[in-house]
């Protein structure tokens, strides 16, 4: 059935568009042109953040800090070896992504580990980054409670992608 | 500068940690395999995210952006109030968010900046008011129809089905969006503005 969402989903809004008179193709690729200067600026970071995090792996340091938080992850029944990702993912979205390329290149991407990372990339978002750039630019120095409730999502998301993932894919 | 904080507590780790394990050959090996994993990465995600980004500007000017908010405005009467009485603040929040459900993070930023600038409360100068923190919890709840990059990077490792997480990836995000907007609820009754 998934197999349907990504083709289908092309084909509408092509014909949607050709409905409408548009020029699905040109816009198309208008929006592919803005896709590669977006991938030219995030390459750069990329680079720089495998190259840290290849270390951080190889030293042990990332083993070391998944031990460490065994105990929570667990409780919370999330697997420990994304310890590294679920710190980092609120506070820098190429640091997650590179992260959680690595963790699916270590695990696989289709095993229990690398889908549970694959859906936390997926559903969740650079917080911290979010409200810096939307309270920096509305003059909003007293936050209040969005910190803690733009976290207790996070928790959530981190929780139910090992959720779903569990319930979905594990044979 | 959170990155540069980043970056150097990442390497001052690799150098300590390695330095106990007895692993700093390691960690020397893998700078110049980690630099290139970047561009492995990149190049694999290249088509994805040209090819989505196409997608996505597509949906915007075939209509789907119209269709979503129409969808979506009973929703977004009851999570901001303030769309009721002021209709330019209304057409900025659903242009956020039907933006995100897209997949156009960088056209969703400048209206959700529109939109977090015309929920200030000019009584209360600098401090949040409860429609921006629920502005914010969505908006990190990232409510996405195709999470293009990651599907990227797993076809990239040889999987082949990389759009299987699909219902996965929508019912964590539905999930943190009803948790944490519940929680901002919540948290506004009891955290009055003083």
């Amino acid at each position: 059935m998934t197999d349907y969402i990504v083709p289908l989903l092309l084909l509408l809004s092509s014909a949607i568009a050709l409905r409408k008179k548009e020029n699905p193709y040109d816009l198309m690729l208008t929006g592919a042109a803005d896709g590669l200067k977006l991938l030219k600026s995030i390459v750069p970071a990329l680079v720089l953040l495998l190259t840290a995090v290849a270390m951080l792996r190889s030293s042990g340091a990332i083993e070391l800090l998944s031990n460490f938080c065994t105990p929570a992850f667990r409780f919370f029944g999330v697997p420990p070896e994304t310890a590294m990702l679920v710190l980092i993912r609120p506070i820098s979205g190429s640091a997650a992504l590179a992260v959680g390329a690595e963790l699916m290149a270590e695990y696989g991407p289709d095993s229990l580990i690398g889908r549970t990372t694959a859906v936390m990339l997926g559903s969740t978002e650079t917080t911290f980054y979010a409200i810096s750039v939307y309270f920096g630019a509305a003059g909003i120095q007293k936050t209040r409670y969005t910190v803690a409730a733009a976290l207790l999502a996070d928790l959530t998301g981190f929780v139910m992608a090992s959720v779903t993932t569990r319930l979905l894919f594990s044979t | 500068m959170v990155m540069s904080w980043i970056w150097t507590l990442f390497l001052l780790f690799s150098v300590i940690i390695s330095t106990f394990q007895g692993r700093i050959s390691n960690v020397s090996a893998a700078v110049a395999e980690g630099a290139q994993a970047g561009i492995t990465l990149a190049i694999s995600m290249a088509g994805s995210i040209c090819l989505w980004s196409g997608v996505g500007h597509l949906m915007d000017k075939a209509g789907m952006t119209d269709g979503l908010s129409r969808l979506l405005r009973p929703v977004l009467c009851r999570i901001f109030p303030g769309t009721k009485t002021d209709p330019q603040l209304r057409k900025d929040l659903s242009a956020n968010i039907c933006a995100n459900i897209l997949g156009l993070g960088n056209a969703a930023t400048p209206m959700g900046i529109r939109a977090a600038q015309r929920m200030t409360d000019p009584t209360r100068p600098g401090i949040a008011t409860d429609e921006m923190c629920r502005l914010i919890v969505l908006n990190t709840a990232s409510i996405q129809l195709i999470p293009a990059n990651v599907a990227a990077v797993r076809a990239s490792l040889g999987c082949e089905t990389p759009f299987d997480i699909l219902p996965a990836v929508w019912l964590t995000s539905i999930c943190s969006a009803g948790i944490g907007l519940s929680a901002a609820w919540l948290l506004g009754k009891l955290w009055r503005h003083d």
